[in-house]
């Protein structure tokens, strides 16, 4: 019995389809909403109680917004966190972000050997922060540091906390510029020549042609840009952690949750709301990479 | 379909991006000073390649050695380092352990995605942006922040000592796997889409005429056609799953767990460091991607790319 089946177009599914179909979007979703979702929820909803992590979860009480005054005012390392992760913004935003956009903008311009300056400035990007902080310890360290060695003094980089934020970022640096090359090369790449051509014609000096025509036309991939740098400043944790995990100088924000958590003393709501707080601050990022990301739809 | 077709279909978009990324820009420098730019981009480049080259030299060097002569200095060469490092550090093991997480981790995450990426761009739902906004959002949010449920959670959950030796999540390669995926869903997903959004339509109507089912439709069409995307996302991938430090050091508590990038602390000794040694271990850990970095760079470069800019 030969049954036509009509095409009623591409969206029709059958009923096996409608369970495949079902089947491709459910499980990546149950996976990222138990691992991702649900933890932000949880992070969120722990920070206003007062568990300790040991005894039930029948025996929570909400404490309202105690774990945060509490942090701010009784918990020392709190805002010496808040300021070395604002500097960490602070340098990545104004120093190796521009950086790694004038090498971009350096690179495209078309020399010889191109290939090796690129290879040699994003070459750092490939290796782990926790790596990097291990690579630098040859210049940083107090007693064979090549840091040292040439200024004659004896200072420890990675310990003093005098010092030892300036040291990682310039380490972080290293890698954060070669990143921003490598994404802002690509975006200069795309930009139409055409519209060079035309700003030439008319006069236009090439710096000119840099700040009112290429920058403008490049306006969603410097908002990218700014937006990864912020991110990855709220999330630096591997290069102070294997330092001296996040202590005596060098404390951020995420180090102080991950001793909240993993160390010997795990308070719970003091780590809850301190991660609320990072979860507050990267929503507002979230949601304006989304908004470029996605314009297009 | 024949294999010709399948892979000339779309402009290869890995091979595509490095010629672009590599060709001088048309009217490029054009002021009198011509030999400046070439001069500040290799001391540029010099002193970006600096400390990699000083960590490789000093590798090979010997610790008494540079510890009387300082760094400032030429000699005492040896491969000891190396020996002793691949021994302190017991790398056997610990590479072992970044392949059995890496591995299954990132193929995983290649698969999730490329079934999210292939239901947002096949059909044109009004839920599509939301679902892959739901994804990506979940890639950039600070994962120390969703460290305190996680790990509660993994630590609560139960498995049979065949699934995982701990008893719990918690401590298992298995438990970290499922964290790495859901983290790196997102940007994979995101990047398939808008490489699938780009396949024509008529393929998929010519196969719903054929009779060919969704399973079919992907496996048969968009997944082969995917493929340049799917390898620079492999790569790009690997990379990042091998040099993932967080979750592997909270998540994996015993040392004998950690895969190579968690495990550099083992060289470091209590009282003493012995930078030489600590030098060669890094360079032993990153051995495995300057090789994909050096071999599959124009991969490595599109992946990164393919996020950040479209087309």
């Amino acid at each position: 019995m030969a049954t036509t089946r009509k095409y009623k177009g591409i969206d029709q599914l059958s009923g096996r389809d409608k369970i495949v179909v079902g089947l491709m979007v459910v499980v990546p979703t149950l996976i990222v909403l138990w691992l991702v979702w649900l933890p932000a929820i949880g992070s969120v909803l722990l920070s206003f109680t007062n568990w300790d992590g040991i005894g039930p979860l029948s025996g929570i009480k909400t404490v309202g917004l105690k774990n945060y005054q509490d942090i701010a005012t009784i918990y020392p390392p709190f805002w010496p966190a808040i300021q070395h992760n604002l500097i960490w913004l602070g340098v990545m935003f104004f120093i190796a972000t521009p950086l790694g956009m004038l090498f971009a903008v350096l690179i495209d311009r078309g020399a010889a050997g191109t290939r090796f300056y690129q290879t040699s400035i994003y070459l750092p990007v490939v290796l782990s922060l926790a790596l990097i902080g291990f690579v630098w310890q040859l210049i940083y360290s107090r007693d064979q540091g090549l840091l040292n060695a040439i200024t004659g003094g004896s200072t420890d980089w990675y310990g003093d906390p005098s010092v030892n934020l300036w040291a990682a970022l310039l380490a972080a640096s290293w890698r954060h510029a070669g990143y921003i090359m490598l994404l802002y090369l690509a975006g200069l790449k795309g930009v139409d020549p055409s519209l060079r051509e035309a700003a030439k014609v008319d006069g236009a000096s090439e710096r000119t042609t840099f700040f009112r025509v290429v920058l403008p036309v490049m306006r969603p991939i410097n908002i990218i840009v700014l937006v990864v740098t912020f991110i990855e400043s709220l999330r630096a944790f591997d290069l102070v952690w294997v330092i001296n995990k996040g202590r005596n100088g060098l404390e951020l924000i995420s180090t102080l949750v991950t001793q909240n958590v993993v160390g010997e003393a795990s308070r719970i709501g003091f780590g809850s709301a301190l991660a609320t707080i990072m979860l507050l601050i990267s929503s507002v990022l979230v949601f304006v990479y989304l908004r470029i990301a996605m314009k297009e739809d | 379909m024949s294999d010709q077709t399948l892979t000339s279909n779309p402009v290869d978009p890995v091979r595509a991006r490095e010629s672009a990324l590599l060709r001088p820009r048309e009217g490029g420098a054009r002021s009198g000073r011509r030999w400046l730019l070439p001069v500040v981009l290799t001391i540029v480049s010099l002193i970006w390649l600096f400390p990699l080259l000083l960590a490789l030299v000093n590798s090979f060097r010997d610790y008494a050695y540079t510890a009387k002569n300082g760094y400032i200095s030429w000699g005492g060469f040896t491969l000891d380092n190396y020996k002793n490092a691949w021994e302190q550090g017991d790398f056997g093991l610990h590479f072992w352990n970044s392949a059995i997480i890496t591995v299954p981790a990132v193929l995983l995450t290649l698969f999730l995605s490329a079934c999210v990426a292939f239901v947002v761009a096949r059909f044109s739902w009004k839920i599509n942006i939301a679902l892959l906004g739901f994804f990506m959002a979940a890639n950039l949010l600070p994962p120390q922040a969703l460290l305190i449920p996680v790990y509660r959670m993994f630590r609560s959950i139960e498995v049979p000592f065949w699934f995982s030796e701990s008893g719990t999540l918690l401590n298992s390669f298995q438990g970290l796997i499922l964290v790495n995926v859901a983290f790196q869903t997102g940007f994979c997903a995101f990047v398939l889409s808008n490489y699938m959004k780009a396949l024509p339509k008529e393929l998929y109507e010519s196969a719903v005429i054929d009779g060919a089912g969704i399973t079919r439709q992907f496996f048969q069409i968009t997944l082969p056609l995917c493929r340049p995307a799917l390898a620079a996302l492999a790569v790009l991938q690997t990379t990042w799953v091998y040099n993932e430090f967080f979750w592997a050091t909270v998540l994996l508590q015993q040392g004998d767990k950690f895969p190579v990038t968690s495990s550099l602390n083992n060289l470091r000794g209590q009282f003493f460091t012995d930078n030489n040694l600590v030098a060669a271990g890094s360079m032993i850990i990153a051995i495995p991607t300057l090789v994909i970095f050096f071999l599959l760079q124009r991969h490595f470069v599109a992946g990164l790319t393919l996020g950040a800019t479209k087309g």
